[in-house]
């Protein structure tokens, strides 16, 4: 029985381990979004800031012990992939939505 | 007694899972501030990005199964659009960069995008 407590302790100490890891990542890329030489650095640290942000949702979930979390984590995704797609058209063509003026 | 025993293997397991999306989430973003160009730090981005996330929610969900019996089947939805998504994103990201003029790394020796690129230009 002590031994289970042991175990569970040090997963609590284990997840703040990697809450700070991933927040430290996220600074490096933080630097890279600000530094960045040309707008396509920029979008690649931004496309990977919101990925880390999906594993710290998740890590979050575990030091909280909740469920509620999880709808969190898809709607990151999904608007991070929306968010991306209008990024690049914007940097390809200038314009985000074409418009074929007949 | 010997549920306990497997408990404290799985907690052992969604340790490992842990850490090792960690590990893969922090090389990757060395790799975004180390490599030279933005063709080259795409590859840390989508594919450090994509491994280390995946561990992180394999871990997330083993923990919600083990200590309180739910499936959550939104992570597993989680893990499969990151693996859908980045590599579309990348791709999308890199084909901007080249048509908006960023140059190669003045070490790369290769650009086979170019003729066709050009070739391209020429029909429209």
């Amino acid at each position: 029985m002590e031994a289970l407590e042991m175990t569970q302790a040090l997963l609590k100490i284990v997840t703040e381990i990697c809450i700070v890891g991933v927040s430290i990542s996220i600074f490096i890329l933080l630097y890279r979004a600000i530094k960045g030489p040309t707008n396509p650095d920029r979008a690649v640290a931004l496309d990977t800031i919101g990925i880390n942000l999906m594993g710290l949702a998740g890590l979050l979930a575990i030091y909280l012990v909740t469920t509620k979390l999880n709808d969190i984590i898809l709607l990151i995704g999904i608007l991070l992939f929306i968010g991306t797609v209008a990024i690049a058209k914007f940097l390809e063509k200038g314009v985000i939505i074409e418009r074929d003026m007949d | 007694m010997s549920g306990t025993w497997i408990e404290i293997i799985w907690d052992i397991v969604i340790m490992l899972f842990l850490l090792s999306g960690t590990f893969f989430i922090i090389s990757s973003s060395i790799g975004i501030l180390r490599f030279p160009d933005v063709y080259t730090r795409l590859h840390a981005a989508t594919k450090g990005a994509t491994l280390g996330v995946a561990g992180i929610m394999i871990g997330s969900f083993l923990f919600m199964y083990i200590e309180y019996g739910i499936v959550s089947g939104k992570l597993i939805l989680g893990i499969i659009f990151v693996l859908i998504t980045a590599p579309v994103s990348g791709h999308m990201i890199s084909r901007a960069a080249y048509r908006s003029g960023v140059r190669l790394w003045d070490q790369s020796i290769k650009d086979d995008y170019d003729k066709a690129f050009k070739s391209e230009e020429q029909q429209s």
